[in-house]
């Protein structure tokens, strides 16, 4: 049994994790008094609640969880080697399919960090384009989230709506540029194509129907008895634990930090155009986790109308050679993806493509606290704060 | 594809622009981190308006951590990993495997604040007040490629370390669990490593340079919509 060494477990203030610990302790006796025996219970890979093939091995005493842990790489890709052995302009092919429900979201950082080493910046229509849609694709990425809780907690309506408004914003991305899932439409210097005529006032009309979709499942989900007898309380994760382990996002922002990497850096992007809300929420319980990234899809339909109004004329190509050799430095960019804090540290060599990049994906560190989340919790609960976390196969394999 | 002198000019606003030349803020924090590390600092680089980069000694690498996060607020833990700095014996896997492979520079040649062994190990920890993050650099000796492990500093950095275990071959003591993260228990090598071959690559080269090359009939007007 593997016993994380967490010196910040001793000095939990949080009352709800504190009455939680009271009875989940409670029962714990119980079964000591009733002697139940151990077993191992195995979840996945093939089951609903792991977005793909991830496995959970949890070892259970009654209705208790001891020990669990989940097991990775039925996905793993390796990636970080096959960019060595790309060309730059190939690379946002592979970093793509990263997290394959945002994947504009996963060029841009790429793209920052080599436009960084190089020296070159996208004109600003480019950059407020590039903004657009990597909201958008946080929107068709956190909307299938919120369908999909529901269906982790045995409702199967909001997985229908989601379905439904996401196919808009897929239709959205694919009109601008020409891949639903996989745009492959960031370059270096620029994008690949200006927005085609129609598309703003289309994509205000989609923005309405998606805040629609926020209300509905805002009252249908969120203000659910059900729902919120699953969610409060369940899965605490308290302020510097979520920083020790490097939770980011929603995940981050639940647990009370105040830290979003669309506002608090400066970086190649339209946000710091805007105004908008970063929410946050004290509780770091399920709930907040899913009830903020309810928000922040609403924020977004927000941000999107905002950027429409302003988007500047002008090229969205930089003059860049037609062979790109980027010169020889490294460089961090990291961005606030969909899922968390996702970034690159490229090292380059002056060479056609990268020396080495490290990606830094967000489900692979939010999904690192659960050794320690789940111990001590109840078996339902698993799927609770797994789904509440939130992560994507292909964002914690790579 | 012709020589071009003028595709090679690059248009960079940022350049032109008024860049930061001195950063007041990251140049305060790196003589302050020196005044806590002291001896344990090898090196130090400041990109102004960019990032931070310390190199701190081996034998140090717990500690400093730890102080770094105890004294100068740096708690939040965003990733650790490690470079291999020797230069891929295999070159961009575009190899024809008919015939020998071609003479390549076999020299290793660390990057920013410098390095003397092969692997390098590099964490990244940021401020949550301030959000100033640092990169910290140290060098994994040569012979044995072992390394203090930072999972009881930060928690987070378990799964990373097995990561970096089983992908470069860097081993970590003091930590609880080095299993394998993706790979099979059975599998043999590390694959991150640079002397670790991309077999798909070795058994049919990849003819990626071919995608850069101008198109038949192409003009200077290209070069506007370059990609």
């Amino acid at each position: 049994m593997t016993i994380l060494n967490d010196p910040v477990s001793a000095k939990l203030g949080n009352r709800q994790q504190l009455s939680y610990i009271a009875s989940q302790a409670a029962d714990a006796r119980l079964n000591v008094e009733l002697e139940t025996e151990g077993m191992t219970l195995n979840i996945g890979p093939q089951h609903p609640a792991t977005h793909g093939t991830l496995r959970i091995i949890a070892r259970l005493d009654g209705e208790q969880v001891v020990w669990a842990e989940p097991s990775c790489g039925y996905m793993h890709r390796g990636y970080e080697k096959l960019t060595e052995v790309r060309t730059f302009p190939q690379v946002t092919t592979l970093v793509n399919r990263i997290d394959w429900l945002g994947s504009f979201a996963n060029e841009v950082p790429f793209i920052l960090a080599a436009e960084k080493l190089m020296g070159v910046e996208a004109p600003p229509r480019a950059q407020w384009i590039r903004t657009i849609l990597f909201e958008l694709s946080r929107i068709a990425n956190v909307s299938l989230f919120l369908g999909d809780l529901g269906v982790q907690l045995g409702a199967i309506t909001p997985v229908f709506l989601a379905f439904r408004d996401r196919e808009y914003v897929l239709n959205l991305i694919e009109s601008a540029t020409g891949g639903r899932f996989h745009p492959n439409f960031d370059r270096i210097g620029g994008l690949k194509d200006d927005l085609p005529a129609g598309w703003i006032d289309e994509t205000k009309v989609v923005m309405k129907k998606l805040r629609n979709f926020c209300d509905e499942i805002e009252t249908l989900l969120f203000g659910n008895e059900i729902f919120q007898s699953r969610t409060r309380g369940i899965g605490v994760i308290p302020r510097d634990v979520a920083l020790q382990y490097g939770l980011s996002g929603a995940n981050l922002r639940a647990s009370g930090v105040d830290w979003d990497l669309r506002r608090d850096q400066d970086i190649a992007l339209a946000y710091n155009k805007v105004d908008f809300k970063v929410w946050t929420h004290p509780d770091g319980d399920s709930f907040a986790r899913c009830w903020i990234r309810l928000q922040e899809t609403r924020e977004a339909t927000l941000i999107v109308d905002k950027l429409l109004d302003g988007i500047p004329s002008g090229p969205v190509m930089a003059k860049v050679p037609k062979i790109i050799k980027v010169p020889e430095g490294e460089a961090w960019v990291s961005t606030e993806n969909p899922l968390g804090e996702m970034g690159y540290y490229v090292v380059s060599r002056g060479d056609l493509g990268p020396f080495r990049v490290k990606i830094r994906s967000a489900s692979f560190n939010n999904i690192s606290i659960t050794p320690w989340l789940l111990r001590g919790v109840y078996v339902p609960d698993i799927i609770t704060i797994l789904a509440s976390l939130y992560f994507i196969l292909g964002d914690i394999d790579r | 594809m012709k020589p071009k002198g003028k595709g090679n000019q690059l248009s960079s606003p940022a350049e032109t622009s008024a860049a930061p030349v001195v950063d007041a803020t990251r140049d305060a924090m790196v003589v302050a981190i020196r005044g806590t590390l002291g001896a344990a600092v090898v090196d130090s680089m400041v990109k102004p308006g960019d990032d931070i980069w310390v190199r701190v000694s081996t034998e140090s690498w717990r500690n400093s951590i730890q102080k770094l996060k105890d004294v100068h607020g740096f708690d939040y833990f965003c990733f650790l990993s490690a470079i291999d700095w020797l230069p891929s014996p295999f070159g961009r896997g575009e190899d024809d495997p008919s015939e020998p492979a071609p003479e390549r520079d076999s020299t290793i040649r660390p990057g920013y604040t410098g390095g003397d062994t092969r692997m390098q190990l590099l964490v990244r920890i940021v401020n949550s007040e301030t959000h100033l993050g640092i990169n910290v650099k140290a060098d994994v000796p040569n012979d044995s490629y072992t390394i203090e492990s930072i999972s009881n500093v930060f928690a987070g950095a378990n799964w990373h370390e097995r990561e970096a275990h089983e992908m470069f071959g860097i081993g970590f003591t003091g930590h609880p669990d080095l299993r394998n993260m993706y790979l099979p228990t059975d599998f043999e090598g590390f694959p991150m490593r640079k002397d670790f071959p991309l077999l798909a690559r070795m058994v049919k080269p990849w003819p990626g340079i071919v995608d850069v090359e101008p198109l038949p009939g192409g003009d200077a007007t290209e070069e506007e919509s370059a990609s």
